[in-house]
């Protein structure tokens, strides 16, 4: 059998076999599997909450303010002067009241008191005022639907349409980035614990001088090839067990907690696309890892080059909150571009916005050039440093041995 | 044609040149010792014949050729420092790398069962590497060094660490091979092993050849003109002795340089002295070698 593929098989059994690499790749279905299971065993053991009516005071000193007093779980009691409202709240009757001055129809201020330190008004307090001031002021003038449809919220369907005037496939909202943006977490985590897991396997071999043995046997071609896809494979089947179960926790989560989970979506060519980016990403850095273990004289000095190259994975996380506010920001696009933060920007930039064919096409070729270019770098660089122990070159040394290697 | 074949090697690294214009050859069915001090350039010398490390100048040929990939199925190398995958079994360790050897899985297995027989450690074939002593580990490692019925086998160190019984059956598969007319090189500083296994030899220091070829003529050419005699009675004075020496149990006798040991044998025997031992000194290689590593360093 040809021996590349012999180390392959030996990697991929091993990668396999490691506890976190198991760890990793069921992580995703068993912890989203408790959280289901979990959320149907507390929902049929808890009977739900009863809601505590909050009583508010307020004083009308303006007048006709007397009408629709009950708003949802709030209770509005009125009170004939400040000094009364002062008593109640101070003796717990209310939580906190407001007074509608005489001048409130022309300045429209409300003074709001509370005995509580809040940084702003609780949400539901204010609707709930609102809605009480403003039915008040509209009892008799206009239909009490028109009332209605005032006080509601803002009900806005969205319809996405393509260039040609047809519904698009693919709609935009949140539901569109949750699956990418988890997705590109775990790509980036399982991309880091690989390049890890070479990278210590690549200076063990050489600290027991293992490698000695392997490389009379085998090429350093064969040797880091093989190793490269024997991992890659193992990042294969660790990203096809995540990608199938996605839809399928999907369903089972919008079966049970309905709502929120109906909205999510895959964004178009995501399945593909994720494998794609994972497998070049995965290949990309497990291939930087070979170049680092090859220099390095130890696992932990290793780790720490390691730490250093791969912490850019993360830079579109950082920035992630800007993605949203200015997705078309060309800064994205060279982060797209750039091998080391391409997966994930691109994987994280198709939940938020429409990626333009030719980025997509350019940052796939630039990373599959960077994985070959990056790996024919490493073969030398192993076959200069592998037996240098003790002391790890410096990167003037390294460029200057490449060129005269 | 040769099993090896090094001319005029060089190899420096930053600091020091490491190898510097060696040459040699080592034959077929031949046991060829490299020794020399720590730090001779051994280890790289050895490097450079297994195509780990590339030489600056010079060229290594195996079996005529260059090391490709066709040649490394015919190598077999146990490096100085002993190391496996500690995670793996023991047999699966042992196939594993009898397969990047060109071996099929079916017949490793049983070469391997074979030899974990021969050496006692058929019962460990399941065990983790981990679990091993380093004895036993550097046996596995051996296993894995001949396994594939290699036709060229460097053993660096092959001994360091193995207790007295292991080194005996080591030493007895080592010869084997040499009888089975593989090339067999030998890269240790432990003197005795080499001058019980070794037909030449190659002594380096500081990366050059210090002393090279059939390890008999080398001994004798470093022969003194002394004898040693263990004797009942008066020796009294005997003609060409220049010094008289009296060690435990014996007396060491410096002759002149017109006097040989037969002369001094012949005289004793006329003058009716009892002689228990008579033996013409020559150096032990350790000698040889503490007198070669102290002169050049």
């Amino acid at each position: 059998m040809n021996k590349t593929l012999l180390i392959f098989r030996h990697e991929f059994r091993h990668a396999l076999k490691r506890k976190g690499f198991i760890i990793m790749t069921l992580i995703v279905p068993v912890l989203a599997l408790l959280a289901i299971g979990t959320f149907q065993l507390v929902s049929a053991i808890i009977e739900p909450a009863e809601v505590e009516t909050t009583t508010i005071g307020y004083v009308d000193e303006v007048g006709g303010f007397s009408q629709y007093t009950a708003q949802g779980h709030i209770e509005l009691v009125r009170y004939d002067t400040p000094d009364e409202a002062t008593k109640a709240l101070i003796n717990g009757d209310v939580s906190e009241y407001f007074i509608i001055s005489p001048d409130y129809t022309s300045t429209g201020v409300i003074d709001h008191y509370t005995l509580e330190k809040q940084p702003e008004t609780p949400a539901p307090t204010v609707d709930a005022i609102k809605r009480f001031l403003t039915s008040n002021l509209l009892a008799g003038k206009v239909p009490q639907d028109t009332v209605n449809l005032i006080e509601a919220p803002l009900n806005m369907v969205v319809t996405r349409l393509t260039a040609t005037g047809e519904v698009a496939t693919e709609q935009g909202g949140w539901g569109n980035v949750i699956v990418p943006g988890i997705f590109s977490f775990l790509l980036a985590f399982s991309v880091l614990f690989s390049a890890s897991y070479m990278l210590s396997g690549l200076v063990g071999e050489k600290e027991n001088r293992l490698i000695e043995v392997l490389l009379s046997s085998v090429s350093t071609r064969q040797l880091i090839t093989g190793k490269v896809l024997g991992l890659g494979a193992a990042g294969l089947i660790q990203v096809a067990v995540w990608l199938v179960s996605f839809p399928l926790l999907l369903n089972l989560a919008s079966s049970t907690f309905g709502g929120f989970f109906d909205a999510i979506q895959l964004p178009g060519n995501f399945i593909i696309l994720g494998l794609v980016y994972f497998i070049l990403g995965y290949l990309f850095f497990v291939v930087v890892s070979a170049g680092i273990g090859a220099i390095s004289t130890n696992t932990q000095e290793g780790q720490q080059l390691l730490m250093t190259l791969t912490m850019p994975v993360f830079i579109p996380f950082w920035f992630g909150s800007f993605l949203f506010i200015f997705p078309n920001n060309p800064i994205w696009v060279v982060l797209s571009l750039f091998p080391v933060t391409a997966p994930v920007t691109t994987m994280l930039r198709l939940g938020v916005s429409d990626v333009p064919v030719w980025q997509v096409v350019v940052s796939i070729v630039v990373l599959a050039l960077s994985i070959i270019g990056a790996l024919l770098v490493v073969i030398r660089v192993f076959r200069i440093y592998l037996l240098m122990y003790g002391k790890r070159p410096s990167w003037g040394e390294i460029i200057r041995n490449l060129r005269s290697e | 044609m040769q099993a090896v074949e090094v001319s005029h090697v060089v190899k420096s690294f930053t600091d020091k040149v490491a190898v510097n214009d060696l040459s040699f050859s080592v034959a077929q069915g031949e046991l060829f010792g490299l020794i020399g001090p720590n730090g001779a350039g051994k280890t790289t010398t050895i490097r450079m014949m297994m195509d780990i490390i590339k030489p600056d100048s010079g060229e290594v040929t195996i079996f005529g050729e260059k090391l490709g990939e066709a040649i490394k199925n015919k190598l077999g190398y146990l490096p100085e420092e002993r190391g496996l995958y500690k995670k793996l079994r023991v047999l699966e360790s042992i196939i594993y790398l009898a397969s990047l050897k060109g071996m099929d899985r079916h017949s490793a297995e049983e070469k391997a069962n074979g030899l974990l027989n021969r050496t006692g450690m058929l019962d460990s074939q399941k065990k983790k590497i981990e679990e091993l002593s380093k004895g036993m580990g550097q046996i596995i490692q051996f296993i894995v060094t001949i396994i594939h019925d290699p036709q060229l086998v460097i053993l660096d160190e092959p001994f360091a660490g193995l207790d007295p019984v292991n080194t005996e059956l080591l030493k007895g598969m080592v010869a084997e091979l040499r009888n089975q007319g593989k090339a067999v090189i030998l890269s240790t500083h432990q003197m005795n092993q080499v001058e019980e296994l070794c037909d030449r030899i190659l002594m380096v220091n500081n990366g050059r050849a210090v002393l090279y070829g059939d390890l008999a003529e080398i001994k004798s050419r470093y022969k003194g003109n002394s004898v040693f005699i263990d004797y009942e009675g008066e020796l009294g004075e005997i003609p060409g002795v220049i010094e008289r020496r009296t060690l435990k149990g014996y007396v060491e006798l410096t002759l002149d340089d017109k006097t040989t040991p037969k002369e001094v044998l012949a005289y004793l025997v006329n003058h009716n002295v009892d002689i228990n031992r008579f033996e013409a000194a020559t150096p032990s290689l350790n000698e040889i070698f503490l007198k070669e590593a102290g002169k050049k360093s």
